[in-house]
């Protein structure tokens, strides 16, 4: 067996699992651009999206992917839930759980909250983002549209850039590419680099122009600009002139280099406004790739790894 | 279904055939103990017992003076849903301990005569004896001293705010100038708050790879630093409690060097396990200070072993079981300890060749005592009986059913240790462990 019940991280989940994700996104990838672009192969399935933190793209992203497979889906945010009257975490998926649910999708800002739901439930836990730990799916969209723009990520160099400290999507992409063979590298300011981060063996920068001549893909991480009240960097304005990056800088780079942003931008700070709509960005089809990824996901840890195959040509 | 260690009325026991540890008197040898009236009155071979005396075949066990743990949590007054006075000094004699002291984190805080003198009235209903330490400010809340003469005169051994260290350094100086009028120690938990701003476990490799806020090993640092300062300033005595970091183990083993009235402790769990424990986000690894790395645990292990740490104390923090199972950073700090005390200690520590079964039994005997400048309690003939039983080689498992404490927040759960209570001689009673 391949597919392992949950995806709570990339951490410790295999090359061969990573690649037959990303195979499978692809066939859906075709799926989507049909004129119907809807299967069935999840109808009857229940999938409960559990925010408790506010999202956009991550949600939409999952709702569609669940859509597009024929999945009944129910959505939970925080605010007017039962949380609100004090109902511990573990009551409520336990409430979800009665009802009959087969698979869960969490955001929360507590890192290690799917862990711990994993333990409490029977249903399939995919992880849509924990505090500052993991947010698998992100990395994963990463991985497929690397793979579709530069075809192999066996020795593609990958720079994070930005809060590495406080990022889910950070911890995700760098256990995914260094399981996939990528380099790695981060850059930030110190302050925003976590400690020990020598421990993922990687390379680690704090003057952006020398990330930028060592890497074939920057991969630019948001900043919240709480950073700034809590102490952690003197200004967004010197963080924009020290770490923005901008098509000024960009001209030390190699010419076919890959802008990615995991959204949402915070544009002018740590991306020059024009360059995140530019040649070398491919932040939108990171975002298309996010619903073929997540279909795959939902399809696969739904138990679908054996009749894959079938069912795509069955629909075609 | 809660449990109690009730005594049994045994004023005249004989004890034979036990070894006999007792740290304080240089005692480690083979014998009995004549017990008339609570008080020992021979201690040697006894040949002859008088008719109809009780006797203990006690030729599996050790026998030392009664346990003491100077760190503890009894929940009481505030939280008894969690542990009271009597069911945490059921966990105590269950676990050895024939003293207690509580700290002053309850709600509200033992910060007046009154909520000393009720502790001490609910231990007196026990077999153990009940020493609590007073809150070091009022209300715990780092701004005024508590009433320190009056709570020294209803019982108070020490002061502290634990949970959190006295806020300022000015507040701990005056504090511990203050408690030195009345020679008793300032008890202090290291953590510099600002360095641990929602942190939730050890900063390192682990707290990186977790993405959970991180409690570094510089903010106690720092908070020992200052304390051992200001004690040279002062010339007053500064308990540092469980200690967790190489670094303050280092400036508590120079301060000890230098002369200074600097002693501290160690829970079992900081020489037991490491931040990697909390690896699948376990709430019963969750602690405060919270695990450290295996360097700091060498430290720790080391600095028993040449004296820098004086005291082995449990931290022993109850918490119920809806508060511990959530998501780890919504959880509090603490896990329960008084039950696995010993056996951790026998495992880790003596079965390991870090201590002599007399060095381990001397940080939870005479060393606290003197900290706290109780009345010794030794093996010698005309003293009361306050006596420890337990066998060094027994092993058993840590399983959930097996607590005496309310609570059963404890990552030794399953664990198989070796060393297991017998039971506990005190006031005049006699407590034999069912399970032994």
């Amino acid at each position: 067996m391949i597919i392992s019940k949950h995806l709570l991280g990339l951490e410790g989940v295999s090359r061969k699992e990573i690649s037959l994700i990303l195979k499978t996104a692809q066939s859906f990838k075709e799926v989507l651009a049909r004129p119907i672009p809807k299967v069935p192969t999840l109808r009857g399935k229940t999938i409960v999206n559990l925010f408790y933190e506010s999202s956009t793209r991550t949600r939409f992203s999952f709702e569609l992917a669940q859509k597009r497979l024929s999945a009944d889906n129910l959505n939970f945010t925080a605010s007017g839930s039962s949380v609100a009257k004090g109902e511990t975490l573990k009551d409520t998926v336990r409430n979800l759980e009665a009802m009959k649910i087969d698979m869960v999708v969490i955001r929360h800002p507590a890192s290690g909250a799917p862990h711990f739901l994993a333990r409490h439930i029977d249903a399939s836990v995919i992880n849509a983002g924990d505090g500052q730990h993991e947010h698998p799916t992100q990395a994963l969209l990463d991985l497929m549209t690397l793979q579709e723009k530069r075809d192999k990520i066996r020795g593609l160099k990958v720079a994070l850039i930005g809060d590495i400290a406080h990022s889910r999507v950070a911890r995700s992409n760098i256990y995914g590419l260094k399981t996939m063979g990528a380099e790695v590298a981060v850059c930030g300011p110190t302050t925003l680099l976590p400690r020990e981060v020598e421990q993922w063996d990687i390379e680690i920068f704090t003057r952006i122009d020398d990330a930028i001549r060592w890497a074939d893909v920057l991969n630019v991480l948001r900043l919240q600009l709480e950073r700034q009240e809590s102490g952690l960097i003197p200004s967004v304005r010197e963080y924009a002139a020290r770490f923005g990056i901008t098509r000024a800088r960009l001209a030390a780079a190699r010419k076919d280099i890959l802008i990615m942003h995991p959204g949402p931008m915070n544009r002018g700070i740590e991306i020059e406004s024009d360059l995140a709509d530019s040649e070398s960005s491919v932040i939108l089809d990171q975002v298309t790739n996010g619903v073929a990824v997540r279909m795959a996901v939902l399809y696969l840890k739904s138990g679908g790894e054996q009749v894959l195959e079938s069912t795509l040509e069955a629909e075609a | 279904m809660e449990r109690l260690v009730r005594g049994k009325k045994a004023e005249n026991l004989l004890i034979k055939g036990a070894m006999l540890i007792d740290p304080a008197s240089k005692l480690e040898k083979r014998g009995d103990i004549l017990i008339e009236k609570g008080k020992i009155v021979r201690l040697g071979r006894i040949a002859k017992a008088p008719n109809g005396l009780e006797v203990i075949d006690a030729r599996e066990l050790v026998v030392t003076p009664g346990w003491l743990d100077m760190h503890v949590h009894f929940r009481q007054p505030g939280r008894e849903d969690e542990e009271t006075v009597e069911s945490g000094a059921s966990a105590a004699a269950a676990g050895g301990f024939t003293a207690a002291c509580p700290m002053p984190n309850t709600t509200p805080a033992a910060d007046t005569r009154e909520v000393i003198e009720f502790l001490i009235e609910e231990g007196k209903k026990t077999l153990i004896e009940v020493f609590p330490i007073a809150a070091a400010t009022k209300g715990r809340a780092g701004k005024e001293l508590s009433e320190m003469a009056d709570l020294v005169e209803a019982g108070a051994v020490a002061f502290s705010d634990d949970g959190c260290a006295i806020a300022t350094a000015s507040l701990a100086r005056r504090a511990m100038e203050y408690a030195n009028m009345f020679d008793v120690p300032i008890i202090e938990h290291a953590e510099e708050s600002t360095l641990c701003v929602s942190g939730a476990m050890n900063e390192g490799k682990y707290s990186t790879r977790l993405g959970l806020a991180g409690m570094p090993t510089v903010a106690e640092d720092i908070i020992v630093a200052r304390d051992i300062l200001l004690a040279e300033y002062t010339g007053a005595h500064v308990h540092i409690a469980h200690i967790s970091s190489a670094q303050s183990i280092e400036l508590v083993r120079q301060a000890k060097a230098k002369g200074l009235r600097v002693s501290c402790e160690v829970a079992p769990h900081h020489f037991t396990l490491t931040d990697e424990a909390v690896n699948d986000y376990d709430t019963n690894a969750k602690m405060n200070p919270p695990l450290r790395s295996q360097r700091d645990v060498e430290a720790v292990l080391e600095g028993l072993q040449d004296g820098a740490i004086d005291v082995i104390a449990t931290d022993h923090a109850p918490h119920s079981p809806h508060e511990k199972d959530v998501e780890f950073a919504a959880a509090p700090f603490g896990i329960i300890g008084l039950e696995t005390a010993l056996g951790l200690i026998i495992t880790r520590l003596v079965k390991t060749g870090v201590l002599s079964l007399s060095e381990a039994v001397a940080k939870v005997t005479v060393h606290p005592r003197r900290i706290l400048k109780l009345p010794p309690v030794t093996l010698q003939e005309g003293q009361f009986a306050n006596l420890t039983f337990f066998s060094p080689e027994r092993r058993w498992s840590v399983s959930k059913n097996s607590f005496y404490s309310k609570c059963r927040n404890s990552p030794f759960i399953g664990w198989e240790l070796t060393g297991k209570v017998y039971g506990v001689y005190n006031k005049r009673q006699l407590w034999i462990n069912q399970d032994f």
